[in-house]
Protein backbone atom coordinates (compact mmCIF):
# COMPACT_ATOMS: atom_id res chain seq x y z
CA UNK A 1 0.00 0.00 0.00
CA UNK A 2 1.69 3.29 -1.10
CA UNK A 3 1.84 6.25 1.29
CA UNK A 4 -1.06 8.17 -0.92
CA UNK A 5 -3.25 5.09 -0.97
CA UNK A 6 -3.24 4.84 2.95
CA UNK A 7 -4.28 8.33 3.09
CA UNK A 8 -6.54 8.14 1.12
CA UNK A 9 -8.01 4.74 2.67
CA UNK A 10 -8.55 6.65 5.72
CA UNK A 11 -10.26 9.76 4.23
CA UNK A 12 -12.59 7.54 2.50
CA UNK A 13 -13.53 5.51 5.53
CA UNK A 14 -13.85 8.62 7.37
CA UNK A 15 -16.28 9.77 4.93
CA UNK A 16 -18.46 7.01 4.49
CA UNK A 17 -18.75 6.64 8.18
CA UNK A 18 -19.69 10.46 8.55
CA UNK A 19 -22.17 9.76 5.53
CA UNK A 20 -23.82 7.70 7.38
CA UNK A 21 -24.38 9.23 10.60
CA UNK A 22 -23.70 12.40 9.75
CA UNK A 23 -23.06 13.46 13.43
CA UNK A 24 -20.04 15.66 12.76
CA UNK A 25 -21.48 17.68 9.49
CA UNK A 26 -24.74 18.13 11.78
CA UNK A 27 -23.42 19.43 14.77
CA UNK A 28 -20.71 21.69 13.14
CA UNK A 29 -22.79 22.97 10.62
CA UNK A 30 -25.61 24.07 13.11
CA UNK A 31 -23.18 24.85 15.90
CA UNK A 32 -21.54 27.49 12.71
CA UNK A 33 -24.82 29.20 12.21
CA UNK A 34 -26.02 29.41 15.48
CA UNK A 35 -22.76 31.54 15.85
CA UNK A 36 -23.58 33.25 12.70
CA UNK A 37 -27.05 33.82 14.14
CA UNK A 38 -26.17 35.50 17.44
CA UNK A 39 -23.58 37.35 15.95
CA UNK A 40 -25.94 39.19 13.37
CA UNK A 41 -28.30 40.39 16.37
CA UNK A 42 -25.17 41.95 17.81
CA UNK A 43 -23.02 43.31 15.02
CA UNK A 44 -26.19 44.25 12.56
CA UNK A 45 -27.92 47.45 13.10
CA UNK A 46 -30.90 48.65 10.81
CA UNK A 47 -30.32 46.47 7.98
CA UNK A 48 -26.42 47.13 8.46
CA UNK A 49 -23.39 45.48 9.59
CA UNK A 50 -20.50 47.04 11.84
CA UNK A 51 -17.40 47.44 9.61
CA UNK A 52 -14.95 44.93 9.67
CA UNK A 53 -17.32 42.65 11.70
CA UNK A 54 -18.14 39.78 8.83
CA UNK A 55 -14.02 38.68 9.02
CA UNK A 56 -13.91 38.19 12.38
CA UNK A 57 -17.43 36.91 12.82
CA UNK A 58 -16.65 34.38 10.09
CA UNK A 59 -13.47 32.79 11.32
CA UNK A 60 -14.79 32.75 14.80
CA UNK A 61 -17.21 30.47 13.09
CA UNK A 62 -15.07 28.41 11.62
CA UNK A 63 -12.93 27.90 14.82
CA UNK A 64 -15.36 27.20 17.06
CA UNK A 65 -17.17 24.80 15.10
CA UNK A 66 -14.03 23.40 14.08
CA UNK A 67 -12.43 22.49 17.36
CA UNK A 68 -16.42 20.52 17.81
CA UNK A 69 -15.23 18.68 14.49
CA UNK A 70 -11.93 17.84 15.74
CA UNK A 71 -12.91 16.48 19.17
CA UNK A 72 -15.90 14.12 17.40
CA UNK A 73 -14.08 13.14 14.80
CA UNK A 74 -11.50 11.77 17.48
CA UNK A 75 -14.00 10.30 20.04
CA UNK A 76 -15.35 7.95 17.27
CA UNK A 77 -11.69 6.58 16.62
CA UNK A 78 -11.77 6.51 20.78
CA UNK A 79 -15.31 4.59 21.50
CA UNK A 80 -14.42 1.33 19.52
CA UNK A 81 -10.64 2.15 19.76
CA UNK A 82 -10.62 1.68 16.25
CA UNK A 83 -7.41 4.27 16.34
CA UNK A 84 -5.64 1.66 17.75
CA UNK A 85 -6.44 -0.62 14.89
CA UNK A 86 -5.47 1.89 12.89
CA UNK A 87 -2.21 2.21 14.66
CA UNK A 88 -1.70 -1.79 14.25
CA UNK A 89 -1.29 -1.44 10.51
CA UNK A 90 1.63 -1.49 8.81
CA UNK A 91 1.42 1.91 7.55
CA UNK A 92 3.02 4.85 8.20
CA UNK A 93 1.58 6.69 11.36
CA UNK A 94 1.97 9.76 9.43
CA UNK A 95 -0.27 8.66 6.33
CA UNK A 96 -2.88 7.93 8.98
CA UNK A 97 -2.39 11.62 10.75
CA UNK A 98 -2.53 12.94 6.53
CA UNK A 99 -5.73 10.80 6.13
CA UNK A 100 -7.38 12.41 9.44
CA UNK A 101 -6.27 15.98 8.53
CA UNK A 102 -8.08 15.37 5.40
CA UNK A 103 -11.26 14.18 6.29
CA UNK A 104 -12.32 16.83 9.13
CA UNK A 105 -10.55 19.54 6.62
CA UNK A 106 -12.73 18.33 3.92
CA UNK A 107 -15.84 18.66 6.36
CA UNK A 108 -14.97 21.97 7.69
CA UNK A 109 -14.94 23.34 4.18
CA UNK A 110 -18.27 21.59 3.33
CA UNK A 111 -19.74 23.68 6.60
CA UNK A 112 -17.79 27.21 4.94
CA UNK A 113 -19.57 26.29 1.98
CA UNK A 114 -22.70 27.17 3.81
CA UNK A 115 -21.72 29.83 6.27
CA UNK A 116 -19.46 32.09 3.83
CA UNK A 117 -22.38 32.43 1.74
CA UNK A 118 -24.56 33.28 5.23
CA UNK A 119 -21.82 36.04 6.18
CA UNK A 120 -21.93 37.21 2.60
CA UNK A 121 -25.98 37.85 3.44
CA UNK A 122 -25.91 38.95 6.72
CA UNK A 123 -23.33 41.41 6.96
CA UNK A 124 -23.30 42.40 3.72
CA UNK A 125 -19.69 40.68 2.56
CA UNK A 126 -18.49 41.27 -0.78
CA UNK A 127 -17.66 38.02 -0.95
CA UNK A 128 -17.30 37.97 -5.24
CA UNK A 129 -15.38 40.69 -5.66
CA UNK A 130 -11.99 38.27 -5.09
CA UNK A 131 -13.29 34.79 -4.62
CA UNK A 132 -10.23 33.02 -5.89
CA UNK A 133 -8.46 34.97 -2.67
CA UNK A 134 -11.40 34.57 -0.63
CA UNK A 135 -11.38 30.75 -1.02
CA UNK A 136 -7.40 30.48 -1.07
CA UNK A 137 -7.43 32.14 2.72
CA UNK A 138 -9.99 29.95 3.47
CA UNK A 139 -8.51 27.18 2.56
CA UNK A 140 -5.13 27.81 3.93
CA UNK A 141 -6.48 29.26 7.22
CA UNK A 142 -8.40 25.90 8.06
CA UNK A 143 -5.48 23.58 6.77
CA UNK A 144 -3.37 25.62 9.45
CA UNK A 145 -6.26 25.25 12.10
CA UNK A 146 -6.90 21.97 11.35
CA UNK A 147 -3.08 20.64 11.16
CA UNK A 148 -2.57 21.36 14.67
CA UNK A 149 -5.89 20.52 15.71
CA UNK A 150 -5.52 17.01 14.24
CA UNK A 151 -2.42 16.45 16.17
CA UNK A 152 -3.77 17.75 19.54
CA UNK A 153 -7.33 15.78 19.52
CA UNK A 154 -4.92 12.55 18.79
CA UNK A 155 -2.58 13.30 21.58
CA UNK A 156 -5.97 14.27 24.21
CA UNK A 157 -7.99 10.66 22.91
CA UNK A 158 -6.83 9.13 25.84
CA UNK A 159 -7.39 11.98 28.00
CA UNK A 160 -10.21 11.90 30.57
CA UNK A 161 -10.87 16.06 30.20
CA UNK A 162 -9.97 15.73 26.60
CA UNK A 163 -13.35 17.91 25.34
CA UNK A 164 -11.93 20.96 27.60
CA UNK A 165 -8.02 20.48 27.01
CA UNK A 166 -8.29 20.40 23.39
CA UNK A 167 -9.29 24.26 22.69
CA UNK A 168 -7.33 25.20 25.67
CA UNK A 169 -4.35 23.61 24.05
CA UNK A 170 -5.67 24.64 20.49
CA UNK A 171 -6.21 28.24 20.45
CA UNK A 172 -3.36 29.77 21.61
CA UNK A 173 -1.06 27.91 19.15
CA UNK A 174 -3.72 28.66 16.43
CA UNK A 175 -3.71 32.32 17.44
CA UNK A 176 -1.71 33.36 14.45
CA UNK A 177 -3.81 31.42 11.85
CA UNK A 178 -6.99 32.85 12.58
CA UNK A 179 -5.49 36.46 13.32
CA UNK A 180 -3.79 36.07 9.71
CA UNK A 181 -7.13 34.54 8.48
CA UNK A 182 -9.24 37.48 9.96
CA UNK A 183 -6.70 40.20 8.85
CA UNK A 184 -6.49 39.05 5.44
CA UNK A 185 -10.31 38.35 4.88
CA UNK A 186 -10.72 41.72 6.86
CA UNK A 187 -8.59 43.01 3.80
CA UNK A 188 -10.87 41.80 0.87
CA UNK A 189 -14.39 42.82 2.53
CA UNK A 190 -13.19 46.53 3.25
CA UNK A 191 -14.90 49.03 1.13
CA UNK A 192 -11.77 49.32 -1.06
CA UNK A 193 -9.95 46.13 -0.90
CA UNK A 194 -6.68 45.82 -0.11
CA UNK A 195 -5.33 43.33 -1.98
CA UNK A 196 -1.88 43.68 -1.69
CA UNK A 197 -2.49 43.00 2.38
CA UNK A 198 -4.59 40.26 1.75
CA UNK A 199 -1.70 38.66 -0.20
CA UNK A 200 0.88 39.66 2.45
CA UNK A 201 -1.89 37.51 5.06
CA UNK A 202 -2.25 34.37 2.64
CA UNK A 203 1.88 34.02 2.64
CA UNK A 204 1.33 34.59 5.92
CA UNK A 205 -0.99 31.46 6.55
CA UNK A 206 0.86 29.64 3.67
CA UNK A 207 3.88 29.72 5.83
CA UNK A 208 2.13 28.54 9.02
CA UNK A 209 0.48 25.61 7.13
CA UNK A 210 4.55 24.64 5.90
CA UNK A 211 5.34 24.93 9.69
CA UNK A 212 2.38 23.01 11.36
CA UNK A 213 1.90 20.22 8.65
CA UNK A 214 5.81 19.89 9.09
CA UNK A 215 6.09 19.83 12.85
CA UNK A 216 2.78 17.59 13.03
CA UNK A 217 4.25 15.03 10.48
CA UNK A 218 7.62 15.22 12.81
CA UNK A 219 5.65 14.15 15.86
CA UNK A 220 2.85 12.68 15.22
CA UNK A 221 4.58 8.79 15.53
CA UNK A 222 5.86 9.85 19.17
CA UNK A 223 2.59 11.29 19.78
CA UNK A 224 0.51 7.66 19.04
CA UNK A 225 3.00 5.50 20.90
CA UNK A 226 1.66 5.55 24.60
CA UNK B 1 12.10 -11.64 7.85
CA UNK B 2 9.17 -13.49 10.44
CA UNK B 3 9.79 -14.14 13.81
CA UNK B 4 9.74 -17.52 15.98
CA UNK B 5 9.61 -16.13 19.26
CA UNK B 6 8.45 -13.94 22.16
CA UNK B 7 10.66 -12.89 24.64
CA UNK B 8 10.03 -10.31 27.38
CA UNK B 9 13.06 -9.53 29.77
CA UNK B 10 12.24 -7.71 33.11
CA UNK B 11 9.76 -6.00 31.25
CA UNK B 12 8.36 -3.59 33.49
CA UNK B 13 5.28 -0.60 32.85
CA UNK B 14 4.07 2.36 35.11
CA UNK B 15 0.93 4.42 34.64
CA UNK B 16 2.07 7.10 36.78
CA UNK B 17 2.07 5.39 39.78
CA UNK B 18 0.77 2.24 39.33
CA UNK B 19 3.52 -0.30 38.04
CA UNK B 20 1.32 -2.28 35.41
CA UNK B 21 3.90 -4.87 35.48
CA UNK B 22 6.49 -5.76 37.22
CA UNK B 23 9.57 -7.36 35.76
CA UNK B 24 7.95 -9.50 33.55
CA UNK B 25 10.19 -12.46 31.86
CA UNK B 26 9.15 -15.28 29.53
CA UNK B 27 9.41 -16.47 26.28
CA UNK B 28 7.05 -18.14 23.99
CA UNK B 29 7.69 -20.33 20.94
CA UNK B 30 5.98 -20.65 17.02
CA UNK B 31 3.25 -23.25 17.22
CA UNK B 32 2.26 -22.79 21.20
CA UNK B 33 -0.92 -21.48 22.86
CA UNK B 34 0.17 -19.73 25.93
CA UNK B 35 -2.99 -18.70 28.05
CA UNK B 36 -2.38 -15.65 30.54
CA UNK B 37 -4.30 -15.96 33.29
CA UNK B 38 -4.73 -13.50 36.34
CA UNK B 39 -7.86 -11.31 37.86
CA UNK B 40 -9.02 -8.33 36.69
CA UNK B 41 -6.04 -5.40 36.67
CA UNK B 42 -3.28 -8.06 36.83
CA UNK B 43 -1.83 -6.65 33.88
CA UNK B 44 -2.89 -9.09 31.25
CA UNK B 45 -3.83 -5.84 28.83
CA UNK B 46 -1.02 -3.76 29.36
CA UNK B 47 1.31 -7.30 28.75
CA UNK B 48 -0.68 -7.94 25.24
CA UNK B 49 -0.20 -4.06 24.29
CA UNK B 50 3.32 -4.23 24.69
CA UNK B 51 3.66 -7.15 22.83
CA UNK B 52 1.35 -5.58 20.00
CA UNK B 53 4.18 -2.65 20.13
CA UNK B 54 1.04 -0.51 20.91
CA UNK B 55 2.33 0.62 24.32
CA UNK B 56 7.00 0.85 25.28
CA UNK B 57 7.28 -0.83 28.36
CA UNK B 58 9.09 1.48 30.86
CA UNK B 59 12.22 -0.29 31.78
CA UNK B 60 13.29 -4.28 29.99
CA UNK B 61 13.21 -5.28 26.66
CA UNK B 62 10.63 -7.49 24.17
CA UNK B 63 12.16 -9.23 21.44
CA UNK B 64 10.56 -10.96 18.74
CA UNK B 65 12.95 -13.63 17.42
CA UNK B 66 16.20 -11.88 16.98
CA UNK B 67 14.21 -8.50 16.10
CA UNK B 68 13.76 -5.96 18.60
CA UNK B 69 10.18 -3.95 18.47
CA UNK B 70 10.40 -2.27 15.22
CA UNK B 71 6.99 -0.89 13.00
CA UNK B 72 7.34 -3.58 10.60
CA UNK B 73 6.21 -6.14 13.03
CA UNK B 74 2.93 -4.66 13.19
CA UNK B 75 2.21 -6.44 9.96
CA UNK B 76 2.90 -9.66 11.35
CA UNK B 77 0.99 -9.37 14.64
CA UNK B 78 -2.70 -9.74 14.92
CA UNK B 79 -4.59 -8.39 17.98
CA UNK B 80 -7.99 -8.77 18.66
CA UNK B 81 -8.50 -6.34 22.50
CA UNK B 82 -11.45 -5.61 24.53
CA UNK B 83 -12.90 -3.08 22.12
CA UNK B 84 -13.02 -4.55 18.94
CA UNK B 85 -11.48 -2.17 16.53
CA UNK B 86 -14.21 -2.35 14.07
CA UNK B 87 -16.63 0.76 12.87
CA UNK B 88 -20.23 0.42 13.77
CA UNK B 89 -21.30 2.59 10.65
CA UNK B 90 -19.75 0.12 8.33
CA UNK B 91 -20.85 -2.72 7.18
CA UNK B 92 -18.96 -6.50 7.97
CA UNK B 93 -17.42 -6.46 4.29
CA UNK B 94 -16.67 -2.68 4.40
CA UNK B 95 -14.44 -3.28 7.72
CA UNK B 96 -12.79 -6.57 6.74
CA UNK B 97 -11.71 -4.81 3.07
CA UNK B 98 -10.79 -1.40 4.87
CA UNK B 99 -8.09 -3.35 7.25
CA UNK B 100 -6.92 -5.74 4.50
CA UNK B 101 -6.23 -2.60 2.32
CA UNK B 102 -4.52 -0.63 5.14
CA UNK B 103 -2.48 -3.95 5.17
CA UNK B 104 -1.90 -3.67 1.65
CA UNK B 105 -3.06 -7.06 0.94
CA UNK B 106 -3.63 -7.83 -2.76
CA UNK B 107 -6.13 -10.25 -2.88
CA UNK B 108 -8.48 -8.57 -0.74
CA UNK B 109 -11.69 -9.60 -1.83
CA UNK B 110 -10.77 -13.27 -1.55
CA UNK B 111 -9.72 -12.40 1.98
CA UNK B 112 -12.76 -10.57 2.80
CA UNK B 113 -14.67 -13.24 1.46
CA UNK B 114 -12.95 -16.24 3.12
CA UNK B 115 -13.16 -14.55 5.86
CA UNK B 116 -16.88 -13.83 6.48
CA UNK B 117 -17.44 -17.02 5.61
CA UNK B 118 -15.44 -18.30 8.81
CA UNK B 119 -17.47 -15.83 10.78
CA UNK B 120 -20.46 -17.22 9.52
CA UNK B 121 -21.70 -13.82 8.70
CA UNK B 122 -22.06 -13.98 4.79
CA UNK B 123 -25.66 -13.16 4.73
CA UNK B 124 -24.85 -10.50 7.03
CA UNK B 125 -21.64 -8.88 4.43
CA UNK B 126 -23.73 -5.60 3.40
CA UNK B 127 -25.44 -4.93 7.19
CA UNK B 128 -23.76 -2.28 9.24
CA UNK B 129 -22.08 -3.46 12.13
CA UNK B 130 -23.90 -1.84 14.71
CA UNK B 131 -27.18 -3.90 14.04
CA UNK B 132 -24.82 -7.46 14.90
CA UNK B 133 -24.60 -8.99 18.10
CA UNK B 134 -21.58 -8.79 20.73
CA UNK B 135 -21.37 -12.33 19.43
CA UNK B 136 -21.11 -11.47 15.79
CA UNK B 137 -18.94 -8.66 16.55
CA UNK B 138 -16.59 -10.80 18.00
CA UNK B 139 -16.00 -13.15 15.73
CA UNK B 140 -16.21 -10.39 12.61
CA UNK B 141 -13.46 -8.80 15.19
CA UNK B 142 -11.49 -11.95 15.30
CA UNK B 143 -11.46 -12.39 11.39
CA UNK B 144 -10.43 -9.10 11.12
CA UNK B 145 -7.26 -9.57 13.55
CA UNK B 146 -6.38 -12.85 11.07
CA UNK B 147 -6.86 -11.23 7.94
CA UNK B 148 -3.20 -10.71 7.52
CA UNK B 149 -2.17 -14.11 8.44
CA UNK B 150 0.22 -12.94 11.01
CA UNK B 151 2.96 -15.18 13.09
CA UNK B 152 2.12 -13.51 16.27
CA UNK B 153 -1.53 -13.31 17.53
CA UNK B 154 -2.50 -11.83 20.87
CA UNK B 155 -6.38 -12.11 21.70
CA UNK B 156 -7.58 -10.61 24.39
CA UNK B 157 -10.53 -12.06 26.28
CA UNK B 158 -11.76 -13.83 22.69
CA UNK B 159 -14.80 -16.13 24.08
CA UNK B 160 -16.57 -13.24 25.72
CA UNK B 161 -20.11 -12.99 23.93
CA UNK B 162 -19.63 -16.23 21.87
CA UNK B 163 -22.14 -19.28 22.05
CA UNK B 164 -20.88 -22.87 21.97
CA UNK B 165 -21.10 -22.86 18.34
CA UNK B 166 -19.03 -19.40 18.35
CA UNK B 167 -17.15 -21.07 20.62
CA UNK B 168 -16.29 -24.32 19.39
CA UNK B 169 -15.11 -22.72 16.06
CA UNK B 170 -12.92 -20.54 17.54
CA UNK B 171 -11.42 -23.51 19.57
CA UNK B 172 -11.06 -24.66 15.99
CA UNK B 173 -9.45 -21.92 14.72
CA UNK B 174 -6.59 -21.74 17.55
CA UNK B 175 -5.71 -25.35 16.87
CA UNK B 176 -5.43 -24.36 13.35
CA UNK B 177 -3.32 -21.53 13.89
CA UNK B 178 -0.79 -23.75 16.09
CA UNK B 179 -0.46 -25.93 13.01
CA UNK B 180 0.03 -23.33 10.92
CA UNK B 181 3.46 -22.77 13.93
CA UNK B 182 1.43 -19.69 14.71
CA UNK B 183 2.67 -18.08 18.12
CA UNK B 184 -0.51 -17.47 20.01
CA UNK B 185 -0.78 -15.58 23.34
CA UNK B 186 -4.62 -15.56 24.59
CA UNK B 187 -5.57 -13.79 27.78
CA UNK B 188 -8.63 -15.02 29.20
CA UNK B 189 -10.70 -16.08 32.16
CA UNK B 190 -12.27 -19.03 30.03
CA UNK B 191 -10.15 -21.84 31.81
CA UNK B 192 -11.96 -25.10 30.89
CA UNK B 193 -12.43 -23.60 27.41
CA UNK B 194 -8.87 -23.18 26.73
CA UNK B 195 -7.21 -25.53 28.76
CA UNK B 196 -7.44 -28.70 26.24
CA UNK B 197 -5.56 -26.44 23.67
CA UNK B 198 -2.96 -24.77 25.62
CA UNK B 199 0.95 -25.46 25.68
CA UNK B 200 1.09 -24.06 29.16
CA UNK B 201 -0.35 -21.13 31.47
CA UNK B 202 0.97 -18.47 32.67
CA UNK B 203 -0.22 -16.52 35.68
CA UNK B 204 -0.01 -12.67 36.22
CA UNK B 205 -0.59 -11.38 39.89
CA UNK B 206 -0.63 -8.28 40.80
CA UNK B 207 1.94 -7.50 37.73
CA UNK B 208 3.92 -9.97 38.62
CA UNK B 209 4.40 -13.28 36.31
CA UNK B 210 3.79 -16.53 38.35
CA UNK B 211 4.25 -19.99 36.84
CA UNK B 212 1.55 -22.28 36.97
CA UNK B 213 3.16 -25.38 37.69
CA UNK B 214 1.98 -28.64 36.09
CA UNK B 215 0.86 -31.61 37.51
CA UNK B 216 -2.71 -32.91 38.86
CA UNK B 217 -5.70 -31.43 38.63
CA UNK B 218 -7.56 -29.27 36.43
CA UNK B 219 -6.75 -25.60 34.65
CA UNK B 220 -8.45 -24.08 37.24
CA UNK B 221 -7.56 -26.05 40.18
CA UNK B 222 -4.06 -25.01 39.96
CA UNK B 223 -4.74 -21.37 39.03
CA UNK B 224 -6.53 -21.12 41.91
CA UNK B 225 -3.78 -23.09 44.37
CA UNK B 226 -1.26 -20.92 42.47
CA UNK B 227 -2.82 -17.64 43.05
CA UNK B 228 -4.10 -18.23 46.66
Amino acid sequence: MSFLGSVWLVVRKDLVVEFRNREIAYTTLFFAVSTLLVFSFGFVHEGRAVEDAAAGILWVAIAFSGTLALGRAFERERQNETLRGLLMAPVARTALYLGKLAGILLLLLAVEAVIVPMVGLMFQAPLFRYPVMLIALLVTGTVGFVAVGTLFAAMLVRTRSRDVLLPVLLYPITVPVIIAGVRGTAALFQVDADLPMARAWLSMLVFFDVVFVTLALWTFEAVMTE
Amino acid sequence: MDFTSLSFTDVTRNFGRRRALNRVSFRCDAGEIVALLGPNGAGKSTLLSIAATLLEPSSGSVRYGEQPRAAWLRGRIGLLAHDLYIYPELTAAENLTFFARLHGLDDADRRVSSALARAKLVDRRDDQVLGFSRGMRQRLALERALLHEPRLVLLDEPFTGLDDASTSLLVERLQDLRSKQCLVLVATHDLEVIEPIITRALLLREGKLVQIPAGAGSLRERYRRTSA
